[in-house]
C-alpha cells in the first residue's frame, strides 16, 4: 500500500491526520535574519524535502474507488500494447522535439523566452493523448508539448518556434503563445493564472452549447483541460475558477503540473499548504493527488476525470507530481535546485519507466521501441528542416490579424474603410 | 498645419535656424556628464539606490516575486537579501493582485514599501491597486492617507518575447491622476530617480528597461553619493541643439542620441530631450526646448494612439503653438501587439531609422517621402 497513489477514501474526509504529522520540518532559516517571523516568511527549502517524496501519499477521492484503486496500487492499470505504443511514442516526441528547441535555441533559431517541458511528458501524454478533437486545451508558456499531444503537427509548431510564416500562428505568436483552432488547442498564456479562466470560459461554452444549442453529439459534454503548475495555484484566478467550475458543474479537468518549483521559488516556501489537490474538495469538487512521472496512473486518473466532466458531473481538480529536468526556461541559470533532488528524480524519468513496463509486460520488444524512436528523431528532424527552410513572414503580415473584421478600423474621411488607408496606425511600422 | 505654424508671434525665426543648418552640428556637446569618474550599469545603479535607501529607512522595504532568494529575476535585488534579511527581502507567490495590494495596505499603515513586477506586464493583474488603492486614497481621504509606495519593474518592448510580455505601460499609467510615473534611462537616472521615488510620499510607478540593465553609463562622484537625488517632474536636455527637438524616454533616448549623431554628420543639429519623468510632464522643458528649435519629434516605443507623444504635441500646441515650424512627428511602436518573428518584431518597434527621418522630415530635408514611412 506504501506505493498506491489514492485510498478509496472519499474526497471530502478529512486528511488532517496525514497532511499534519507528515510535513517536512522546516529548515533552518538560511540568510541574515533569525527571527521568527523570518523563518515563517522562508519555510522550508528545497522542494526534496517535501513529504511526498520520501512517503508516496495516500490522497482521497472518490474517483478511483474500491477494486480499482486497489489494482492501481499493486501495480499499473493495464494497457493494450496499442495504447502503449501510443503513449509511449507521444511522450518521446516531447522529449525530443524539446531537446531539438535548446539546440535550436543556442543556435539563435529561436529567441525570448523558451520554457521545456522535459521530465513532464507523462502529465500531457497521460491526459491529452485520451482526449477527443473538439475537446479543448487551455496551457501556459510552457506549451509546445501540449500542442504536439493535441495532434499540432511538429514541424508548424517548430516554425512557430523559429517565427515563420508557416508556423501554427505564422510566426505572430512565439514559443508561449501556440494556438491551433482546428485542435482546439485555445491557447499557451504567458501569464500566470491568465489561461484558467479561459478553460474554464470554454468548459462553459461546451455545457452552452450542449444543453442550449443541443449542439454536442452522443457521447456527451465537450472536455476542457487546464494546464498550469504549482506556483500558479497560489494565484486568485485559481481560486475563482475552482469554484465556479464546481458551482455550474462546468466539463473542466484542472491539472497541476506540481514540479516542486515555480522558477526559483520552491513550492514549499510558496504556500501555506502544499497538498493542492486538497483544494478540489474545499469547493465541493474531487482533488486527486497522482506520480506524475508514471503515465500510466496518470492516464487511470484522468480517463476517470474525463469522463466524469464529459457526462456533466462536473469539474475534478488533478495535482500530478512532476519535475523539469532542466531550468525554468533556457535563459534561467538553474542554481537554487539541490543536485540530490534532481539526481532523484533524473531516476524516476517517466519515459524510461515506461519502455521498462513495456518490455517487463511484453507489450512490445526492445526494437520496437527503438524503431518508435527512430521515427520520431527523423520527425523532428524534417520539422526543423521544414522550419528552417521556410519564409519569413512577409512585411504586409505585421498589420494583419489585429482584429477579425478586416473593416474594424471604421470609415476614414475619406469615405474608404481606414484598414484600407496604409497609413492608418501603424505607427512607424513601415509597411 | 503647416500654414498656421508659421503665423509665429513671439521671437525665433527661420533664418536663425537656417544659420544654425549650417553650422558644422558636430559642435554640439555630445551628452552633458559632468566629470565621469567611473562607469557603471544600469543594474548596478538600480541596486545600489536599494541598497542605500533601506540602509537609510528601515520602513523601506522590498518585495515581489524572486526578489530574495533568486536575487531578482533580472539580479536587480542581488545581495539585498544577505544583507537586510526575509523580513525586508520578501519573496512572494505568484499573486500580483494580493502582494500589490498588501504593499499598498503596508503603505496606508506606515511603511514604505517597494514592489517589484517581475515584468510590468505582469502589472496588469495588479492594477486595480495600482489606481484604485494607491493612486486615489490620498485624494478620497482628504489627504489623510498617503501611500508612499514604489511599484517598479522592466517596461517596454523586450526581444523575442511576443505579445504579452512586451508592451510599455507608460502611457496607462501617465493617465491616472495621483500616480508619478518615472522611466529613467541612463546610471544616473535610475540612481537618481530611484532614490527621489522611495523618498517620495506618494506611489511611483517606475518603469526601467531590461534591455538597458547591462548598459553602462559614465557617472560622476556626485551621482555615487548616497545623498544624490533627482527631482520628480524635471527632464534633462541630454544633447543640445538648434533645429529639431527630440523627446524620448528610457531606452528610446539612446536611440533618440544615435539618431542625433547621424542628423549632425547631415547638418541638423538635433535637441534630445530625456523625459525621466513621465508624469509629472515637464512640460516647460519641452517647450522652451521648442521654442529654439521650432520642430519636434516625439518618440515612444508604445503603440501610437492616446500616448506619450500625444501628450507632448498636446501641450507644445497649448503653449506654443505659434513657434512650430513643421507638423510634430510622432515615431511610436506599430498599432499591433508585439509580433513574436524577429523581422516583425523589428517593424513593430522604432528605429533610429525612423527617427533620423522624421527629423529630415521635420526640416524639410526629407529624402524619403512621408507617405512611405508613415
Ligand atoms: C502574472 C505573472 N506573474 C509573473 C510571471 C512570471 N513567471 C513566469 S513562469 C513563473 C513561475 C510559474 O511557476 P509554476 O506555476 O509552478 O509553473 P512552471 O513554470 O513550474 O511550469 C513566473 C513567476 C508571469 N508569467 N505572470
Ligand atoms: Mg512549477
Amino acid at each position: 500500500m506504501a506505493a498506491a497513489s489514492f485510498t478509496a477514501a472519499k474526497f471530502l474526509v478529512p486528511v488532517a491526520a496525514r497532511s499534519g504529522g507528515e510535513r517536512a520540518p522546516p529548515l533552518p532559516p538560511v540568510g541574515a535574519s533569525s527571527s521568527s517571523f523570518a523563518r515563517t516568511l522562508r519555510r522550508g527549502g528545497g522542494a526534496h524535502h517535501h513529504p511526498r517524496l520520501r512517503t508516496a501519499l495516500a490522497v482521497s477521492s472518490d474517483l478511483v474507488a474500491g477494486n480499482k484503486a486497489a489494482q492501481a496500487a499493486a501495480t499499473h492499470p493495464a494497457v493494450t500494447r496499442e495504447e502503449a505504443l501510443e503513449v509511449y511514442e507521444d511522450m518521446v516526441l516531447g522529449r525530443v522535439f524539446e531537446d531539438m528547441c535548446a539546440q535550436m535555441y543556442y543556435r539563435g533559431k529561436m529567441f525570448g523566452f523558451v520554457h521545456l517541458y522535459n521530465g513532464q511528458e507523462a502529465v500531457s501524454t497521460g491526459f491529452i493523448k485520451l482526449l477527443n478533437q473538439a475537446d479543448c486545451v487551455v496551457s501556459t508558456y510552457r506549451d509546445h508539448v501540449h500542442a504536439l499531444s493535441k495532434g499540432v503537427p511538429p514541424r508548424n509548431v517548430m516554425a512557430e518556434l523559429f517565427g515563420k510564416a508557416t508556423g501554427c500562428c505564422r510566426g505572430q505568436g512565439g514559443s508561449m503563445h501556440m494556438f491551433s483552432a482546428p485542435h482546439n488547442l485555445l491557447g499557451g498564456f504567458a501569464f500566470i493564472g491568465e489561461g484558467i479562466p479561459v478553460a474554464t470560459g470554454a468548459a462553459f461554452a461546451a455545457k452552452y452549447r450542449h444543453e442550449v444549442l443541443k449542439e454536442s453529439g452522443p457521447d456527451g459534454l465537450d472536455v476542457t483541460l487546464a494546464f498550469f503548475g504549482d506556483g500558479t495555484c497560489n494565484n486568485g484566478q485559481f481560486f475563482e475558477c475552482l469554484n465556479m467550475a464546481q458551482l455550474w458543474k462546468l466539463p473542466i479537468v484542472f491539472v497541476v503540473e506540481n514540479n516542486l518549483w515555480a522558477i526559483g521559488m520552491s513550492h514549499l516556501r510558496a504556500t501555506s499548504d502544499p497538498e493542492i489537490w486538497k483544494k478540489g474538495p474545499s469547493f465541493g469538487m474531487p482533488g486527486v493527488h497522482v506520480d506524475g512521472m508514471d503515465v500510466l496512473k496518470v492516464r487511470e486518473v484522468a480517463k476517470e476525470a474525463i469522463e466524469r466532466a464529459r457526462r456533466g458531473e462536473g469539474p475534478t481538480l488533478v495535482e500530478c507530481e512532476t519535475y523539469r529536468f532542466r531550468g525554468h526556461s533556457l535563459a534561467d541559470p538553474d542554481e537554487l535546485r539541490k543536485p540530490d533532488e534532481k539526481t532523484h528524480y533524473a531516476a524516476r524519468d517517466p519515459i524510461t519507466a515506461l519502455k521498462k513496463y513495456i518490455i517487463e509486460e511484453n507489450l512490445a520488444t526492445e526494437s520496437e521501441l527503438k524503431s518508435i524512436e527512430k521515427k520520431i528523431d527523423d520527425v523532428v528532424e524534417e520539422a526543423v528542416e521544414f522550419a528552417d527552410a521556410s519564409p519569413h513572414p512577409p512585411r504586409s503580415q505585421l498589420l494583419e490579424n489585429v482584429f477579425a473584421d478586416p473593416k474594424g478600423f471604421g470609415i476614414g474621411p475619406d469615405g474608404k474603410y481606414r484598414c484600407e488607408d496604409p497609413k492608418f496606425t501603424q505607427g512607424t511600422a513601415q509597411v | 498645419m503647416l500654414g498656421v505654424a508659421r503665423r509665429r508671434l513671439g521671437s525665433g525665426c527661420v533664418l536663425s535656424q537656417l544659420a544654425q543648418a549650417l553650422r558644422p552640428a558636430a559642435a554640439a556637446p555630445a551628452r552633458t556628464y559632468s566629470a565621469a569618474a567611473k562607469e557603471i550599469t544600469v543594474r548596478e545603479a538600480l541596486n545600489t539606490a536599494l541598497d542605500e535607501e533601506m540602509s537609510a529607512d528601515p520602513s523601506v522595504f522590498l518585495m515581489g516575486e524572486e526578489v530574495g532568494e533568486y536575487q531578482g529575476a533580472y539580479k536587480i535585488s542581488k545581495g539585498l537579501l544577505d544583507k537586510y534579511g526575509p523580513d525586508r527581502v520578501l519573496d512572494t507567490p505568484i499573486t500580483e493582485a494580493g502582494f500589490t495590494g498588501i504593499g499598498v495596505g503596508a503603505a496606508y499603515h506606515g511603511l514604505r514599501p517597494i514592489v517589484e513586477f517581475m515584468t510590468f506586464n505582469f502589472s496588469m493583474q495588479a492594477i486595480d491597486h495600482i489606481i484604485n488603492s494607491a493612486a486615489k486614497s490620498n485624494y478620497m481621504s482628504a489627504g489623510q492617507i498617503s501611500v508612499p509606495i514604489v511599484f517598479r519593474g522592466p517596461n517596454g518592448a523586450a526581444a523575442g518575447v511576443g505579445a504579452q510580455h512586451s508592451q510599455c505601460y507608460a502611457a496607462w499609467y501617465a493617465h491616472v491622476p495621483g500616480l508619478k510615473v518615472l522611466a529613467p534611462y541612463s546610471a544616473e537616472d535610475a540612481r537618481g530617480l530611484l532614490k527621489a521615488a522611495i523618498r517620495d510620499p506618494d506611489p511611483v510607478v517606475f518603469l526601467e528597461n531590461e534591455l538597458l540593465y547591462g548598459e553602462s553609463f559614465p557617472v560622476s562622484a556626485e551621482v555615487l553619493d548616497s545623498s544624490f537625488c533627482l527631482p520628480i517632474g524635471k527632464a534633462k536636455i541630454e544633447r543640445q541643439g538648434k533645429d529639431v527637438t527630440i523627446t524620448a524616454f528610457s531606452k528610446m533616448v539612446g536611440y533618440a542620441l544615435q539618431a542625433a549623431d547621424i542628423l549632425a554628420k547631415e547638418g541638423i543639429s538635433a535637441e534630445v530631450i530625456n523625459l525621466r519623468s513621465i508624469r509629472p510632464l515637464d512640460r516647460a522643458a519641452i517647450n522652451a526646448s521648442v521654442r529654439k528649435t521650432n520642430r519636434l519629434v516625439t518618440v515612444e516605443e508604445g503603440f501610437p494612439q492616446h500616448g506619450i507623444g500625444a501628450e507632448i504635441c498636446m501641450s507644445v500646441v497649448e503653449d506654443s503653438f505659434e513657434y512650430l515650424d513643421a507638423p510634430v512627428e510622432r515615431i511610436a511602436g506599430a498599432d499591433v501587439p508585439m509580433p513574436y518573428a524577429a523581422n516583425l518584431e523589428r517593424m513593430a518597434v522604432p528605429q533610429v531609422d525612423d527617427i533620423v527621418r522624421a527629423a529630415k522630415r521635420a526640416c524639410y530635408r526629407a529624402a524619403v517621402p512621408m507617405a512611405a514611412t508613415a
